[in-house]
């Protein structure tokens, strides 16, 4: 039985969900807001934002890639978190997940780092290298700020699953396959399996992640869990556009993606 | 009663931790529960402590250094000559151990980061004796530096794999080997070189190091009858330093641990991460590194590839939080002067890594009495650092 989830009551459906993840202020904080929109053009029902770092261990080349542009675009974790109230002024209005690795939050420090993401209407959190065992404290301040602190499970979670399924908020997870994100070419009769085992624990909707770059793979998701969230395909994407971005040709680098991702996702 | 280090957490006061991906932590369970019981197993241990005796060569010595104590005019300097372990440095401790645990484990593929190439020599050493396939992580400025290691990586059967993310170092090459771990968890084993990672990496590497301590204890108290006064370690993730300390931790002696100021404490060019770094986590601890105020980590420099990490061993910082280990930085020139008097002194040719802890020790043995003591680890031999040597030292040789 899934319950509603919530997003301060901003997301309300509870399948069929497109989650894309994107890296702010790759290759701009400007064009990370025109692909957003984009995005949720095209269907988008959270925004996942991800946040460059140094050292993403979770990461495969082409994400490390997008962080390495932002970087040097000079966005921070700070600049991310700021960047929500401008998407919002030019009309975003899906809820926005911020994704970014522990070491820039602790150097902001929690107390401030909640008060950034509450004073920026942020709704969910996601830090991949905080696992159930290290995320108690950042559990409850998201709680008490009515974020929602988004768990992971994979399909080596084994006992892990059933604890880290009943604590989940918002969405729910689910890698794929094993190893770092970046496109597969197939996903796993085992996967399917993982999925299905993941859906009986989890009270929200199960969003599967990790490798999925064809709209084969989508269609496979959307048949057996509640949602998909593309990363690095939407990022090569992007990448695919930096040379018509960088003659000035915006209009067409949006339209040429707003085009791909309809065929990805439709 | 002191208190145990690690706790259940994997944690060292407010250190060391799993800040891992999802995916890892099946694998660090794994990892934690036949570690356990193979330390708790006398038939393991007895293969360990086998396999150090007859094949990598220990006890390693422990030399008076005679003519240099005269020179200095102070305290008495002994040395625990972890130069002459098969394979050049203490590396071969640690890897032995983690390789007999791989194949207890049933893992027939390693995988190894390496910085100066010691510990990727060490990983490719074990891998041939006991039959492993053995993949290690280098990065592209490394393999430049240490070129000699890495041919005698791929003599020993082992893939080298270039890493270009980054700066090229050994940040970098411990982020690829653990993106290779996490895809390939299920038949790898990840046999980290130092007492970094995620728990229960840096607890056991310490205890595949202490060996280091051990035999130092027993070593010294046969000949001076009484613990050394001072122990100097260099650190750089710092395995050595753990390996010869953790036994003396609590007694009377006074340790010190040596990190690399580079090109000095007031540039920007140094790996001097408890001197100058801040509390963060890196490579799945919760330790001190060096990082920009945003977070992002920051690259280090030292002359000594072995040194050149921004991170140290949770264990490390919280013996620095906790004052029970003093920590003082030396630079390149410092390293390289104390490097050429020893082997002038005392024919011995350290590494430059080994080097920082013997001129913070030669800084300090003038200033005691005659009477007291000092124990420096030699980490490790020079060989591999002859071609740096060269560039330094070609004219005045
Ligand atoms: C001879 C020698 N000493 C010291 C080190 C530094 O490592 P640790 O601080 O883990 O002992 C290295 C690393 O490569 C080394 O080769």
């Amino acid at each position: 039985m899934l319950t509603k989830t919530s997003f301060q009551g901003k997301l309300t459906k509870t399948e069929d969900l497109f989650i894309p993840f994107i890296v702010a202020g790759d290759p701009s904080p400007e064009l990370t807001i025109q692909f957003a929109l984009r995005l949720q053009e095209e269907g988008a029902d959270v925004l996942e934002l991800g946040v460059p770092y140094s050292d993403p261990l979770a990461d495969g080349p082409t994400i490390q890639r997008a962080a390495q542009r932002a970087l040097k675009s000079g966005m921070s974790l700070r600049k991310a978190i700021e960047l929500v109230p401008k998407l919002r002024e030019h009309g975003l209005e899906i809820p926005v997940v911020i994704f970014t690795y522990y070491n820039p939050v602790l150097q902001i420090g929690h107390e401030e780092f909640f008060q950034l993401l509450g004073e920026n209407g942020v709704e969910g959190l996601l830090i991949p290298d905080l696992p159930f065992e290290e995320s108690e404290e950042i559990r409850n301040r998201s709680e008490e700020k009515g974020i929602e602190f988004i768990s992971l499970v994979a399909p080596n979670s084994d006992q892990r699953i059933k604890q880290i399924a009943e604590h989940a908020k918002g969405f729910l997870y689910c890698v794929s396959s094993l190893g770092v994100t970046g496109e597969r070419k197939e996903m796993s009769a085992e996967a399917l399996a993982f999925i299905e085992k993941v859906r009986q624990y989890s009270q929200v909707p199960v969003a599967v992640g990790f490798g999925i770059s064809t709209n084969d793979h989508v269609q496979l998701v959307r048949n057996h869990a509640d949602g998909v969230i593309i990363g690095s395909k939407i990022i090569r994407l992007i990448e695919a556009e930096i040379e018509n971005i960088e003659k000035g040709r915006m209009d067409e680098a949006l339209k040429h993606f707003t085009k791909e991702i309809r065929a990805l996702v439709q | 009663m002191l208190q145990v280090f690690p706790d259940l957490k994997g944690r060292y006061g407010d250190f060391g931790g799993k800040y891992v991906p999802e995916t890892l932590m099946g694998p660090l369970q794994e990892l934690e529960e036949a570690l356990d019981q193979a330390m708790a197993d006398p038939a393991f241990l007895e293969e360990y402590h086998h396999v150090l005796k007859e094949y990598a060569g220990r006890p390693t010595s422990l030399s008076y250094a005679d003519k240099l104590t005269g020179h200095l005019g102070g305290a008495k300097i002994y040395l625990k000559r972890e130069d002459l372990n098969h394979t050049g440095a203490h590396k071969l401790n640690n890897a032995i151990g983690q390789a007999l645990l791989a194949k207890r484990m049933g893992k027939e593929k390693i995988i190894a980061e390496t910085g100066a190439g010691q510990h990727g020599v060490a990983s490719a050493t074990v891998a041939a004796k006991f039959g492993l396939q053995c993949i290690v992580f280098m990065g592209e400025e490394d393999i430049r530096r240490q070129e000699l290691n890495v041919f005698r990586m791929k003599l020993l059967g082992a893939e080298v794999v270039s890493v270009s993310s980054g700066n090229g170092t050994l940040k970098d090459a411990t982020n690829e080997a653990i993106r290779y771990w996490v895809a390939n968890c299920e038949d790898h084993f990840y046999l980290i070189g130092s007492v970094v990672g995620p728990h229960p990496y840096p607890r056991m590497v310490r205890d595949f190091q202490r060996i280091i301590g051990d035999e130092s204890k027993r070593q010294f108290l046969e000949v001076e009858k009484e613990l050394p006064d001072r122990i100097f370690a260099c650190v750089g993730g710092g395995s050595n330093a753990m390996g010869i300390f953790y036994p003396f931790l609590g007694d009377t002696s006074e340790l010190i641990g040596v990190e690399a100021a580079g090109k000095g404490m007031d540039t920007p060019e140094h790996a001097a991460t408890l001197s100058k770094g801040t509390p963060g986590v890196i490579h799945g601890s919760m330790t001190y590194l060096m990082q920009d105020e945003n977070g992002q980590i920051t690259e280090p420099y030292s002359i000594s590839a072995g040194l050149d990490y921004p991170g140290i061993g949770p264990e490390h910082a919280h013996l620095f939080q906790t004052k029970q280990v003093r920590y003082e930085a030396i630079t390149d020139k410092e390293a390289l002067d104390a490097l050429k008097l020893l082997t002038q002194m005392e024919g011995i040719i350290p590494a430059i890594e080994s080097a920082h802890a013997l001129a913070q020790a030669f800084k300090e043995a003038p200033q005691m009495s005659q009477n007291e003591t000092i124990l420096i680890n030699l980490s490790g031999r020079g060989d591999k650092d002859m071609a740096t040597l060269m560039e330094h030292f070609q004219e005045e040789v």
